[in-house]
């Protein structure tokens, strides 16, 4: 194994152009596969550095009220995690550069089987792995099997993760490290800028992996304030309150849902391209 | 099945019983659980703890609860001999206040300062609405906002309480998302509050601290039976939803071979209408909630409503040591339907004067099943869990507007 992957090749490339990056969450099968698909395929051009794309779950209990709404829409046009993983495929037809990470809840890959989802998810070209409630305590049961299938496996970092256990989460982490940046749920309330700056140099004294930062981050102003102590900003409601903001009455989306979406994508990515040549010429 | 020299020494210091339970939650909590594991620990080894909430047992809660034998049904039914275990006269009227008794002790000892719980029926809510009340602790409650409909009594007394009633319209508007709506706030509140969960469900070490809080009930069961039959119970009956007042009952009898133990699940309108609560009769294990167990849920693992005229029972979960019970096939798991249990309901409540929850009526019912096959000299206590006032309305709806 060269120890490089397509997250470590795009966080490397990241540090060389000497800016933070803009990691972008949005639900597979959101509001359905085909819309889904066309906004996948739109994010790399629209100026995310790493996408996640959420595994939709029934019960997503980390997540406010958007993304459990995403879930429900994407559940209800009849997603499931095959067709997660073939998703993934079509886009990486078209593009062997940009990093996956699939990102969701451990009980629709355990009752899929989990030597048979790595083995699938790696042959359909993800990267990595984000799964909420997994915590070190459990790396058993998905984080040690998923390295040894040489994924990489991304664990969250919160305000209650002290110095002592710090250790303990990042023994195994690989990629990169997702620090939460508040105590609470995705989509709700926003940190203070300074709050989380002086978060990530704590991380940075454990560990020399590059460090996102989410949670509560809407607006390209305050993806650019994450990316001037983080490697990149994660967003993930407002994308997906695009989608939801762009249904009829029906549910079905209107014509110009993808473009809008990658249209707030594109705003953030130019706040976060912003930020650090700004901050360059300080 | 194999045969266990002890069947008490569950969970593991991961939390599993078997390979159920563990701890799969959200890293944001996990210091808070590991807090909590570290001071119940502590707690479950000082006197003063056990003497306080045996204090409040027995002054406040008024324990021991009795033993009644119920001379009409076992007549009417013809061969066992029927024990009621009375959590029903418990006070506020169902086995829940024991375990939130010894939580939120335990949220004291903590230096909690605010509570938060889920509900179904409104039991477990009025429960830790009516401790945060004694120890003047704000009380956030979650609850479904369907179940809200069809207990409102409960809500009503929750408010009296001075508990605030959150209702959850998520999900399917039951237990689960309750559960799940609980979880989000505790995520977003961990500095001060204190999750008071009311089953043996959750991440470790709810299942075996609930559980604990519980026992009280097969350990006075044990000594009653002494006093009225000199000998152990032949067979111990409770309703299943969580399961927190099965394995109360059960687990001081664990490793007593001669014990026989059912429980009863939510059959809801049948096992093969899919409208049921009944996750070890027709679940597969999965992970919800903190933990391994049987779950209802899809074949892509998504979780499925539960179904049942009992808003106890209706959680397509259960506790994770009852899901290793029933793969070490000690403890036998039965299904009742909503009509089986209405049946049971309304026979109980002319029999003997005693109005059961619909959640006990379940127990209830397999006993009417049960009880006339067996010898007359066979002792079968069921745990009578709660009190059927809150289910008049339903009851009315479904048996159609009165007797």
């Amino acid at each position: 194994m060269t120890g490089t992957t397509r997250i470590d090749r795009r966080f490397a490339a990241l540090r060389a152009e000497g800016r933070g990056g803009l990691v972008t969450f949005v639900t597979a099968g959101d509001p359905d596969a085909e819309t889904a698909l066309a906004i996948l395929k739109g994010l790399p051009g629209a100026g995310a550095d790493v996408i996640e794309l959420g595994m939709p779950f029934s019960d997503p209990m980390a997540d406010g009220p958007s993304v459990q709404a995403s879930s429900q829409r994407a559940l209800a046009s009849g997603m499931t995690l095959a067709a997660v993983l073939d998703m993934v495929s079509a886009f990486r037809a078209g593009d062997d550069e940009t990093p996956i990470v699939l990102m969701g809840y451990f009980n629709p890959i355990y009752v899929f089987g989990v030597d048979a989802f790595l083995e699938q998810a790696r042959a359909a070209g993800v990267d990595g792995l984000i799964i909420v409630d997994l915590p070190p305590e459990e790396n058993r049961e998905l984080c040690l099997p998923a390295r040894a299938a040489d994924l990489n496996y991304i664990f969250l970092a919160t305000p209650t993760t002290d110095d002592k256990r710090l250790p303990v989460v990042l023994e195994h982490a690989s990629g990169f490290v997702y620090y939460v940046s508040i105590t609470g749920i995705t989509g709700t309330a926003s940190a203070l800028a300074a709050d989380v700056g002086a978060a990530v140099e704590r991380l940075r004294r454990h560990t020399d992996l590059p460090v996102a930062v989410g949670f509560g981050i809407r607006t390209p102003e305050q993806a650019a304030e994450m990316v001037r102590s983080a490697d990149a900003a994660v967003v993930g409601s407002a994308l997906v309150n695009a989608v939801a903001e762009n249904l009829d009455d029906d549910g079905r989306p209107r014509p110009h849902l993808v473009d809008t979406v990658l249209g707030v994508v594109g705003d953030l990515a130019r706040g976060v391209r912003g930020a650090r040549m700004e901050g360059a010429a300080q | 099945m194999e045969s266990l020299n002890t069947y008490r020494a569950g969970p593991d210091d991961q939390g599993h019983f078997g390979i159920y339970g563990g701890r799969f939650v959200a890293e944001t909590l996990m210091p808070l659980i590991l807090e909590l594991e570290r001071a119940y620990d502590d707690a479950s080894r000082d006197p003063a703890f056990a003497r306080e909430m045996g204090y409040y047992f027995s002054q406040y809660v008024g324990r021991p609860s009795p033993l009644y034998l119920a001379q009409r049904l076992t007549a009417h039914l013809g061969g066992a001999r029927i024990y009621f275990k009375r959590e029903d006269l418990n006070h506020t009227g169902a086995h829940k206040v024991n375990n939130c008794i010894g939580q939120i002790l335990l949220a004291r000892r903590m230096g909690k300062r605010r509570i938060i719980a889920e509900t179904g029926a409104g039991q477990h809510g009025v429960a830790t609405a009516t401790v945060c009340a004694l120890f003047d602790l704000p009380c956030v409650v979650y609850m479904g906002a369907k179940d809200m409909e069809r207990q409102a009594p409960n809500v009503f007394r929750m408010r009296m309480l001075g508990a605030e009633v959150r209702p959850v319209t998520s999900g399917s508007g039951t237990l689960k998302d309750a559960l799940n709506e609980a979880l989000r706030d505790w995520v977003a509140n961990v500095e001060d509050t204190y999750y008071l969960i009311g089953t043996v469900a959750g991440p470790h070490p709810f299942p075996a601290m609930v559980r604990d809080f519980q026992a009280i009930i097969g350990e006075e069961v044990r000594e009653q039976m002494r006093d009225a039959e000199g000998r152990l119970p032949d067979s111990l009956v409770a309703c299943i939803g969580g399961g927190s007042n099965a394995i109360g009952l059960f687990h001081p009898f664990l490793d007593e071979k001669s014990v026989r133990m059912i429980a009863v699940e939510a059959a809801g309108e049948g096992i093969t209408t899919g409208k049921h609560a009944a996750s070890l009769t027709a679940g597969s294990p999965g992970v919800l909630h903190g933990n391994r167990t049987y779950l209802l849920q899809d074949g892509d693992g998504q979780i499925e409503e539960a179904h049942s005229i009992s808003a106890g029972l209706d959680y397509p979960g259960i506790g994770p040591e009852h899901a290793w019970l029933r793969d070490v096939g000690r403890v036998e798991y039965v299904s009742a339907t909503d009509d089986e249990a209405v049946e049971a309901f309304q026979l109980c409540t002319r029999l003997e004067g005693i109005i059961p929850a619909l959640e006990s009526a379940h127990a209830v019912a397999y006993v009417t099943r049960a009880a006339g096959t067996l010898p007359k000299d066979h002792s079968m206590v069921v745990c009578m869990s709660g009190r059927g006032d809150k289910d008049l309305d339903t009851m009315s709806k479904h048996i159609g507007g009165g007797p």
